[in-house]
């Protein structure tokens, strides 16, 4: 937890020397509170101090990153438990998990799905994080063929799975250069499990149902020089699961308590299992299989929970096609927030009318609020119409306002003159019937 | 190795609401609902009381509906045409209340009139024990043509009114108030709007424990981190003690995620989408989830699988009491 400036008073020289550039160290103290400075601008700040200090500035949950080649996938460094306070920062590693009993050609062919599942949203292509191998058998042949099927079909990061060393250790060595994640220590098994970890320069699972047990083994795991651990909290339903990793959240964030400061994975056999770990918490989210009509909701839930609360999403400004329209289909217009587009867009097209959807640039705000701030006025209607040269489509011009704006009419009436200026209905939900009244009567 | 969770010590608590009249309290019905009174945020156990469990409301309709998902239809099939039938259908589908929407127009394409209304509220009480919830069509000069001579039909049953918002509360809360009923309080995803309507709810006399909120959401992928985050900043506002926000909190997710494309259309659609009865099913199941785990009290749904989820999900997370 950060330390408050009195805190870090307490811990400088107290000499007012002036040598950091500030008049008082209490003004510094301030100013590094503020992380406006560096403590390195004190240079008679003492072994110890330096040591206390920059450990408070330790993020509260450290950042754990899996690499392979050409790919990295980073998360934790998290530091609110509410997205509202801030925002959710690295987004939770969605893999999916493949036994290395199945045949090499049925390896290869899923890795291949995983490996090229594309998804787009909101202009945006989404896609699964990694591969996590499992070994249900002690076979270390058959994780070394598993491996190279997998590798065979996809560059994306792995996490090996196997309650024995041996096997983790063979795929380990097949992996050279690469960070994957080897999973998962227990009380009984940490020693080996963190040798090898230390060997492979791999990031460590380890689990437990108690939150003490965690604790205590991270401990022990970082006494032995491992620092890049992973929590697989194995709570005994999804009521103790929501538990777990919100106390482990807690901890790490209210207590700044160091032992719990690490990502966490969550295994996830139901949509419902995996949509809690999205949004409750969980670093790395690890599916039971692949399958599309889950994993593109999850990917979606992601994105809309980690998107940063205090900047909307924005849908690029442009030209879009409704329900296939034509020459003489009307265009309607709004601004180039998200839930705006989305609301209009989704009216329209649910009605299945044609229409052609004119998204001007108002920086992301809502009709209203971009109309009160100057952002959506008949200039910029206009500019978006020029832009897009969506007269050479037309042989009928209408272009149809939000009613919130009706008062704009006259202008954009003024700007585009060889155009039918309308004004449609305040409420997206109502375009559908003021399309089909309004629109297809004339 | 000892740990110290961090526990949060709210002042506040949510409001207790209870739905429903039985045969000895004026009603008809054959059990009452009572959500509200947690003293912590969702499902924390381990730091305050949950004494009641969020419930599970099936949205029925008065007349089959135009624009409905086709797998909706398929699933729901003949009872669509009879919502005595159809609300029969959702008890047996584990229905802990139901949720009649009243039909802007009826089946001839003409304004749904008041008697019309009226039996269809009356013929769901007849065929079903189950607490109800009676929304409008939505506009609100049309909610209160058929709200008031439902509620007035209805007297003492303890239904909850809807959808009542800024334009028209004070019909609706005036009409609760002569007949023993309950409202739901609607604003667009805005922590202070809501706030602000329950003030003037409450300040026409009705009693905060006769209100619900309805702070709507957007679905997954259309707006749902608004929805998920305005409920849970109302819910941090009533553990803190702001009395206007402590109201227990229902939630519209299979309205919304029927609404999306994903859901609705089947064809013509990217690949990457996945087979259509397991995404759409997906996708209200992931909406109703994200909403009840940010405070939800009543989540309203429609599909029977969604329904199965969602209430093996509550069970769960109730019951991970035993675990703290």
């Amino acid at each position: 937890m950060a330390l408050s400036g009195i805190q870090i008073y307490k811990l400088l020289p107290q000499t007012n020397c002036k040598e950091c550039g500030f008049p008082t160290c209490l003004a510094f103290a301030m100013k590094l509170a503020a992380k406006q400075v560096e403590l390195s601008s004190c240079p008679y700040v003492s072994e110890a101090s330096k040591a206390q200090l920059e450990e408070s500035a330790a993020p509260p949950i450290r950042l754990i990153t899996l690499k392979s080649d050409g790919h990295e996938v980073k998360v934790g460094n998290e530091v609110v438990l509410y997205r509202h306070e801030k925002t959710f920062y690295n987004k939770s590693g969605i893999f999916v998990k493949l036994p290395t009993s199945k045949g090499e050609n049925e390896l290869v062919e899923q890795t291949k799905k995983i490996d090229q599942y594309r998804v787009n949203y909101v202009g945006m292509d989404l896609e699964v994080d990694g591969i996590a191998i499992e070994d249900n058998a002690g076979d270390a042949t058959k994780m070394k063929s598993a491996i190279n099927a997998v590798r065979s079909a996809s560059k994306k990061p792995l996490i090996l799975i196997s309650s024995d060393e041996n096997v983790l250790e063979a795929g380990l060595s097949q992996l050279n250069g690469e960070t994957p994640m080897i999973c998962c220590a227990t009380q009984s098994n940490w020693e080996k499990f963190t040798d090898l970890a230390g060997k492979h320069k791999s990031v460590l699972a380890i689990t437990s149902d108690k939150i003490e047990e965690l604790a205590e083994l991270t401990e022990k795991v970082k006494s032995k020089g491992v620092e890049d651990i992973v929590l697989v909290p194995n709570g005994k339903n999804l009521g103790h699961n929501l538990i777990l990793q919100t106390q482990i959240r807690r901890a790490a964030i209210k207590a700044n308590f160091r032992a719990l400061g690490y990502p966490t994975l969550a295994f996830c056999s139901t949509p419902v299992q995996a949509g809690q770990a999205i949004t409750k918490y969980a670093g790395f989210v690890v599916l039971d299989n692949f399958a599309p009509e889950l994993v593109y909701p999850l990917l979606v839930l992601r994105q809309n929970i980690y998107t940063d609360p205090q900047k909307p999403i924005q849908v690029q400004p442009g030209l879009y096609e409704i329900n296939n329209p034509k020459e003489t289909d009307p265009v309607l217009v709004t601004t180039n927030f998200s839930i705006t587009y989305f609301s209009v867009a989704n009216e329209v097209e649910g009605s299945g009318l044609p229409a052609w959807l004119l998204v001007a640039d108002a920086e992301g705000m809502s009709v209203l609020t971009a109309w009160a701030a100057g952002k959506f006025d008949a200039d910029r209607i206009a500019k978006a119409v020029k832009t897009t040269n969506v007269a050479e489509k037309l042989s009928k011009r209408r272009l149809v306002l939000p009613g919130a704006v009706a008062v704009l009419s006259g202008e954009v009436e003024a700007e585009l003159p060889d155009w039918e200026i309308r004004v449609g209905p305040r409420e997206a939900v109502d375009i559908p019937k003021f399309y089909k009244q309004a629109l297809q009567a004339n | 190795m000892p740990v110290e969770i961090p526990k949060d010590k709210w002042p506040g608590s949510v409001r207790t609401v209870t739905i429903g009249a039985l045969p000895k309290d004026g009603g008809t019905r054959k059990c009452t609902v009572t959500v509200g009174g947690e003293t912590t945020m969702p499902f924390l156990h381990y730091e305050g009381e949950i004494p009641n469990r969020p419930v599970v409301a099936i949205e029925i309709v008065d007349r089959k509906p135009d624009d409905w998902s086709p797998l909706l239809q398929e699933t729901w099939k003949d009872v669509m045409d009879d919502p005595a039938e159809w609300a029969k259908a959702a008890e047996q589908a584990g229905a802990d209340l139901i949720v009649l929407e009243l039909s802007l127009n009826n089946r001839n394409g003409e304004p749904t009139k008041p008697e019309e209304a009226v039996g269809a509220v009356k013929s769901v009480l007849a065929a079903c024990g189950l607490p109800l919830i009676v929304f409008g069509p939505g506009q609100a000069e049309a909610d209160n043509a058929l709200l008031v001579p439902v509620s007035e039909a209805t007297k003492g049953e303890r239904i909850v009114l809807g959808i009542c918002e800024d334009k028209n509360y004070r019909t609706i809360v005036a009409t609760a108030m002569a007949n023993d009923h309950l409202v739901s309080a609607r604003t667009a995803m805005d922590v202070n709007l809501a706030k602000q309507l329950n003030i003037l709810i409450s300040d026409m006399g009705l009693p905060l424990d006769r209100i619900l909120m309805d702070p709507t959401t957007g679905a997954l992928g259309y707006g749902i981190e608004y929805g998920f985050s305005v409920m849970e900043r109302l819910r941090l506002a009533a553990l803190q003690g702001d009395k206007m926000t402590q109201l227990p909190m229902i939630v519209t997710p299979g309205y919304e995620a029927w609404k999306t494309k994903e859901s609705k259309v089947g064809e013509g659609v990217p690949e990457a989408w996945g087979d259509w009865l397991n995404r759409a099913i997906n996708w209200e199941t992931l909406t109703a989830i994200t909403l009840l785990e940010s405070g939800a009290d009543i989540i309203v749904l429609r599909h029977p699988e969604s329904v199965k989820r969602v209430k093996g999900a509550i069970d769960e997370l109730m019951s991970a009491k035993e675990f703290v």
